[in-house]
């Protein structure tokens, strides 16, 4: 059964003339800091791509994630699909429901974990999940049970009368968790859901996350961690420039990943007359030149690197930096978008 | 998919309506601190020490009453509803769990409005008895027409609140300063709420100018259902009036509220 269909979906960003001392007022799931840098359309208006032609077809029960650099339309992705950002072309059903015609439907069957925690600060922890249930219609008395079995579970029983001041930021993200399964919705949404936890709470989140996958739940997760992304989704989307560049199970991404390794140089200068020099080398399967850097695809391993070093002094640069990648998805990554991640 | 019933609007609003009193009753000190401080200092000065040392002609307690009232009752719709919005969707985005409950999204903002009108309410009747107690027996104050008070309250807070949301969502969170000092401290001094909209007859100008500021009806409004005896706007102008402006804010202040929620 499909949880989740876009088609063609599209978001663009008006840019408002510079303002003296203004900035744009953004949305809570507004315009990425970092985007894709604004496009200059004819008529002198600016506007900035976010989304260009998105299609995605998620199955119920599917761990799915969305893998990209910052700026590269994930959140707006996910803002789409949660009615809080208005597409500006194609559509988007979230189960069953048509987020631009029925954002109400929509919003009754999904839960949302956002990237940065935001409880309700006026309200004390175990109150966030029992208003929130209100809000969905859910009475008091089944509220508080569902809020205590929540906390209890996520490990933060005792905190339920606490401010949520009062808690770590990995259990503030806990509690986010919680509040958007509360109502217990077919489909839950987690933007980034891991950034700024210390590696025992992110640790801790994915467990939480699997066990959710093997109840059965839809997830879909922004991510711009490899690692993450490789052991918990299912399948995986690549954006970079709110374009999608791959979309597969994560085996078969990895199996599509550049043969070899990946050897960086960074020199001291412009490398792409050093790249011509180390392609003609034995076991080099491609090299070329991305500005100061030299990026290689060794079939041999780090044995070429002696070779490659002569070849780039041969060609009048010093090597200054030496990175090597095994496959991966961060390979294929950086094979399909040119730039690292995060 | 499971089948997922539908909530009803008013339960989810009753819910946010909830949700908004049980964070003002946590604050209600800090609240009553914010909104009545400024009116019953006003109070304190010019409605006794300054008639105490006899700089004030006879009746100007009457006067200043439901002006003082129209003050309270405006200061506390507008803060009630601009400084939660600003917050809300300025950095900490707390707004975000109730923009994602199941209902319509001016069903949210309306419910913002609404709970901006129970809080200058409150704050006005909690002005009331302090104002008795400063500045002694009131001549010419009555509660018989208790329809019009109703309506003039209602009707004033529901413009201040509205124009709070306005004000709030469509300021940025570093110039709510400004807020106070380029909107609501002219509108205070001009609102006629410290001397009667008959008083300005004798600066004809000002007269007319004042007209576009709401709290002139509110204050009229005021003394037209509290001291009737003592000559103020007519009573169906500044309900007409009051109508008018808070249905036009209600409209600016619900779309405020959707381009912020909605990207």
């Amino acid at each position: 059964m499909t949880a989740i269909y876009t088609e063609g979906l599209r978001k663009v960003y008006p840019l408002a003339a510079p303002k003296r001392g203004g900035r744009p007022a953004g949305t809570p799931f507004g315009p990425p800091g970092a985007a894709a840098p604004p496009v200059a359309v004819p008529g002198g208006v600016r506007e900035l791509v976010a989304l260009e032609g998105l299609d995605l077809h998620i199955q119920a029960g599917e761990f799915f994630g969305l893998l990209g650099p910052n700026g590269a339309g994930k959140t707006t992705t996910i803002g789409i699909l949660t009615t809080r950002v208005l597409a500006s072309a194609g559509r988007a059903t979230v189960a069953g429901a048509d987020v631009i015609n029925d954002p109400v439907a929509v919003r009754r069957r999904i839960g949302v974990v956002p990237q940065r925690a935001n409880p309700d600060r006026g309200l004390n922890v175990i109150e966030n999940l029992i208003f929130h249930s209100a809000y969905f219609g859910i009475g008091r008395a089944e509220a508080t049970t569902r809020a205590t079995a929540l906390l209890e579970q996520f490990g933060m029983g005792e905190k339920a009368a606490e401010k949520v001041d009062a808690l770590s930021g990995g259990q503030q993200q806990r509690l986010m968790i919680a509040r958007a399964l509360i109502h217990q919705p077919d489909v839950l949404f987690l933007d980034e859901p891991t950034v700024g936890l210390d590696p025992a709470a992110r640790l801790a989140l994915w467990d939480v996350l699997r066990a959710l996958h093997r109840q059965g739940r839809t997830i879909v997760m922004t991510t711009h961690y490899m690692e993450e992304a490789d052991q918990l989704c299912d399948r995986l989307a690549i954006i970079d420039r709110g374009k999608l560049l791959a979309l597969d199970t994560t085996t078969a991404l990895k199996a599509k990943a550049p043969g070899g390794t990946l050897i960086d140089l960074d020199l001291d200068g412009p490398a792409a007359a050093a790249a011509t020099a180390v392609a003609a080398l034995p076991n080099v399967s491609k090299a070329e030149g991305i500005g100061a850097t030299l990026r290689i695809q060794s079939s041999a391993g780090g044995r070429i690197i002696s070779a490659a070093i002569e070849a780039v002094e041969g060609a009048g640069r010093h090597v200054k930096n030496i990175t090597l990648k095994e496959p991966s998805l961060e390979t294929l990554f950086i094979e399909l978008t040119g730039r690292k991640l995060g | 998919m499971s089948e997922i019933p539908s909530v009803r609007v008013t339960t989810v609003f009753v819910a946010l309506l909830r949700r908004d009193i049980r964070v003002a009753m946590k604050e209600l000190p800090f609240f009553l601190l914010r909104t009545v401080m400024q009116p019953v200092l006003f109070l304190i000065v010019f409605g006794f020490l300054m008639p105490k040392m006899g700089m004030m002609r006879g009746g100007y307690q009457t006067t200043l009453l439901p002006g003082i009232l129209a003050v309270s009752l405006a200061l506390s719709a507008i803060q009630s509803v601009a400084l939660p919005m600003v917050q809300d969707f300025g950095w900490t985005k707390e707004i975000e769990d109730r923009l994602l409950a199941p209902v319509p999204t001016w069903i949210i903002a309306a419910e913002k409005i609404v709970s901006g009108v129970i809080q200058g309410v409150i704050a006005a009747l909690f002005v009331l008895p302090l104002a008795r107690l400063i500045m002694g027996p009131i001549p010419n104050l009555t509660f018989g027409h208790l329809g019009d008070i109703l309506v003039i309250t209602l009707l004033g807070a529901t413009t201040f609140s509205a124009l709070g949301m306005w004000l709030g969502t469509g300021i940025a969170p570093q110039q709510i300063g400004l807020m106070f000092s380029a909107i609501i401290a002219p509108m205070m001094f001009f609102g006629c709420a410290y001397y009667p909209w008959r008083g300005l007859d004798a600066v004809p100008v000002l007269k007319y100018i004042v007209l576009v500021n709401p709290l002139v009806y509110v204050a009229e409004g005021m003394r037209g259902a509290l001291t009737p005896e003592v000559p103020h706007m007519p009573l169906p102008a500044s309900i007409g009036a009051l109508l008018a402006i808070s249905a036009l804010f209600w409209a600016a202040g619900l779309r405020s509220f959707r381009k912020r929620a909605v990207g």
